[in-house]
């Protein structure tokens, strides 16, 4: 396993030997990965890998068997959503998934849920109506009639609006077409350098490692590699399984 | 869409869409032979609707071949389609329709005359026959009817042939007629208790029905209203919608200020039977808009919920009857109606919780049907031998006193106007609530629930609880529709809590539009006002035997052709009928075609 490039600081969101089962079926199988603080990092893996339920883990909707999930060095495990979310830990869900018959505007108050701090969440608004114009104009319209690129703009609007530290994201290039794919991963970029740390599940893996700084590759549950995201780039093993090259 | 488009000329006469119109014929020959054997025209034919000629049996046979024999002929109209004008192929087409329905009829005529099916059927009767064969012979019945078919059906489609105003004003004039008469018992007690009884004189016949100078007169007037009237209703609809900000405000203000002094101010002049009507939708009314909340905001389908209507009739009659079961120690006082509230409440909301706590965690089907064997378990642990004695059994309990209000009013049964005034403010109190929390921040997360429980549990929202809590709002404004039933009715029992009045009350919420306060009101009043309650009788009596039957019609149609419901909520209407605002939309060039449309696509904000 290759050293983190950031082994001196403690990791923002960690799983230390991770187990998960649904039922008797064994998932995850002694899943170690951290986050830093502002990073952009990415787990990549194949249909059926675990990459969902690692996310769901993350955020305590799977509570792990054994091992445990850490948060700013606090075991976190058995804790509810909304004790994450309060803490800085949101996710953009697959497939965008938003509240489809409320305007964009409650979609995105929506994500504010668990804050109290009206003056914040105003000026998070303002925030990301610059970072996404397009939403600002669409903000009376019920989001199930946005187009496909404008409803990936107001979830990931949604997601920010809890003011995250690290956003987990959800295969963000699924079921968008390639133009929007290429825009959708700038945007991405773009809140990555606000600070945000990202972490990302992807299946587009040429994509998801040309903007990461590291990443990690899922096969069955279990990480079978670990390390930059050139090295990763460079690696046969993955150019052959995920990249498409014999 | 619009009114400039050019239409092509119309089509020929034989070209036609046979199949379609075989199609409707028969479904017409089905729905006439389906009504009449579910005993309408028999039933309700001592309803004189237009004193002598038209009894409202016949009627029930009569309106569909004109209404499918009109809309075998309406097309949707599409932009970029061609639209042909309309022309002599629609009034074939209906007339065709029209006949193979009136043959339905006629074959049943036929069937009635040489085979008895009384026992499986048993609404085939010797009546049956005499009255579709008119007491003439069989022949004449069944030329008769394929006569009045193709006639009624070549009618309706006729109407396409006449200008729209013409059709408005026709339309208007035959609903206006049928619906006075149909409505005689309430519009005279109206008009009695306004010092009107001379123009109800006028218009109905001393036995019963509308006269035929009364039908002349309703008719002119409708067909005033369908020329004038209408366009200035319209024009202040449109001019209200227009207004905007403080002006808006004010508008809201004056009209809910309206609406608050006629619930004031008309039972005061209406007399015992409207009053009677109207506590009963009221009393529905809060069943519908606790159980609003529920299915509509937070989108859990409860078909369970008369166990809380239950909860609340039973508790207060316990609290506030001498005659309750032999079992409570008699350290156990009577108590105030209101004093029984309170506890109400509590109980109420402990139920909610002991309900809703094992069955939250489920979702969709599943939810709902453990939500509906909960309601029958609540029935039948009232009804049970173990707590018999505490209950009453199927005796119930009796002896209910009415509601003390500060010893200016007895609230009970026989003074419907003061139970109105009580429901009604409850009903109030339901309304703000539910109007306020709908704005809240409780009230998004039960629509982010609704809409997608896990990304809603993804945001940080307890979905449990959340659901939890709306579980309980709504069990308690029912049991307060239960506390006041208990004092109108002055007794309960258990069969006033049966699984009906859980599918009313659904039926009430669907049917008056989903997640919206006006809807229910609007449901509420048309379903329980105008057809009756479970147990209830509506304003049309004669209907209760087919309560149910109606009930289902209605469902369904309003399924098919308005899933939005009678008053719908803007947003909701969007999205049922989003193809064909995006077909529109296409249409117009305003959606961007280079975008990857996601589940929706993108319409341009109109």
């Amino acid at each position: 396993m290759s050293d983190s490039p950031r082994s001196g600081a403690t990791p923002l969101l960690e799983m230390r030997g991770v187990n998960t089962h649904y039922g008797a079926v064994h998932i995850l199988k002694d899943v170690e990965l951290s986050i830093y603080p502002g990073e952009l990092v990415c787990l990549l893996g194949g249909n059926a890998s675990g990459k969902s339920t690692t996310l769901k883990t993350l955020l305590g909707m799977v509570t792990p068997t054994s091992g445990d999930v850490v948060l700013d060095g606090e075991v976190v495990n058995g804790q509810p959503t909304s004790y994450l979310v309060e803490r800085g830990v949101t996710m953009v869900p697959e497939n965008r998934r938003l509240f489809k018959r409320l305007s964009v505007k409650e979609n995105l108050e929506l994500g504010a849920y668990l804050r109290t701090d009206k003056d914040g969440i105003q000026r998070d608004l303002e925030r990301i109506y610059g970072l996404f114009p397009r939403v600002y104009e669409r903000l009376a319209q019920k989001s199930g009639t946005l187009s496909g690129g404008e409803q990936q703009m107001v979830a990931m609007g949604r997601a920010l609006m809890s003011n995250p530290r690290v956003l987990l994201m959800d295969e963000p290039s699924m079921g968008l077409a390639p133009a929007l794919v290429q825009t959708n991963f700038q945007l991405i970029q773009q809140i990555h350098e606000e600070g945000v740390a990202i972490f990302m599940v992807e299946q587009n893996a040429n994509m998801a490692l040309s903007i990461a700084d590291r990443g990690w590759v899922l096969q069955t549950g279990r990480v079978v590699l670990d390390d930059t995201a050139d090295a990763l780039l460079a690696n046969p093993e993955l150019r052959a399984s995920y990249l498409g090259e014999a | 869409m619009t009114d400039t488009t050019v239409l092509a000329p119309a089509r020929g006469v034989l070209d036609q869409d046979w199949r379609k119109i075989v199609n409707y014929g028969l479904l017409l020959a089905l729905a006439e032979v389906f009504i009449a054997l579910a005993n309408m025209p028999v039933g309700l034919d001592d309803f004189i609707l237009i004193e002598p000629i038209l009894s409202l049996g016949y009627v029930s046979l009569l309106w569909l071949p004109l209404l499918l024999g009109y809309s075998i002929g309406t097309e949707k109209v599409l932009e970029g389609v061609t639209s042909h004008a309309k022309g002599a192929r629609e009034v074939v087409a209906g007339a065709c329709v029209g006949l193979i329905g009136g043959g339905g009829v006629s074959g049943l005529v036929l069937l009635l005359d040489n085979f008895d099916l009384r026992d499986p059927l048993v609404n085939w009767s010797p009546q049956l026959l005499a009255l579709l064969a008119f007491d003439n012979g069989v022949g004449y019945g069944v030329g008769v009817w394929l006569a009045i078919g193709g006639g009624l059906g070549l009618l309706g489609g006729s109407m396409h042939l006449i200008a729209p105003l013409a059709r408005r004003v026709v339309s208007t004039m035959v609903l206006a007629v049928v619906g006075v008469a149909v409505l005689e018992t309430i519009l005279s007690d109206i008009a009695e208790d306004l010092f009107l009884e001379w123009l109800a004189d006028w218009i109905y016949f001393i036995r019963g029905g509308v006269s035929l100078h009364g039908a002349a007169t309703v008719a002119v007037v409708a067909g005033a209203y369908a020329v004038w009237g209408s366009k200035a209703v319209k024009g202040a609809k449109a001019s209200y919608q227009a207004l905007e900000g403080v002006e808006r405000k004010q508008a809201n203000k004056v009209s809910i200020a309206v609406v608050v002094a006629a619930t004031i101010l008309l039972p005061l002049v209406l007399g015992k039977i409207t009053n009677e009507l109207l506590a009963n939708v009221g009393l529905f009314l809060l069943l519908a808009l606790g159980l609003n909340i529920v299915i509509g905001l937070a989108g859990i389908l409860d078909l369970g919920y008369v166990a809380f209507f239950a909860v609340g009739g039973y508790t207060t009659a316990i609290l506030t009857s001498p005659n309750r079961g032999d079992s409570w120690p008699t350290w156990i006082p009577q108590v105030w109606w209101v004093v029984a509230l309170m506890l109400v409440i509590v109980l109420a909301g402990l139920t909610g919780l002991f309900i809703g706590a094992p069955v939250i965690r489920m979702r969709g089907d599943y939810l709902a049907i453990v939500t509906l064997g909960f309601g029958e378990i609540i029935r039948l642990l009232f009804l049970s031998d173990w707590l018999g004695g505490f209950t009453g059994g199927a005796q119930g309990v009796t002896n209910v006193p009415g509601v003390q209000v500060f010893g200016l009013a007895n609230v009970r049964g026989t003074d419907p106007r003061a139970v109105f005034y009580l429901v009604a403010f409850f009903c109030a109190i339901a309304i703000y609530v539910s109007w306020r929390l709908e704005k809240s921040r409780i009230g998004r997360a039960w629509m982010a629930v609704r809409e997608d429980e896990s990304v809603a549990e993804a945001m940080g929202i307890n979905t449990v609880n959340v659901k939890l809590l709306a579980f309980v709002v709504g069990a308690v404004l029912a049991s307060f529709s239960g506390a006041i039933f208990a004092a109108k009715v002055g007794s309960v029992f258990p069969t006033s809590f049966i699984i009906l009045v859980s599918i009313v009350i659904l039926i009430v919420v669907i049917v008056g539009g989903m997640g919206n306060i006006a809807g229910v009101v609007a449901g509420s009043v048309v379903l329980i006002g105008v057809l009756g309650g479970p147990k209830q009788p509506g304003l049309l009596q004669e209907f209760s035997e087919f309560k149910l039957l109606i009930y289902g019609a209605l469902l369904v149609w309003m399924m098919l052709k308005r899933p939005e419901g009678l008053i719908p909520n803007v947003r909701r209407t969007r999205e049922l009928h989003q193809d064909e605002f995006l077909q529109d939309a296409w249409l117009k060039g305003q959606i961007d075609e280079g975008d990857e449309t996601g589940d929706g696509g993108e319409v341009a904000p109109a």
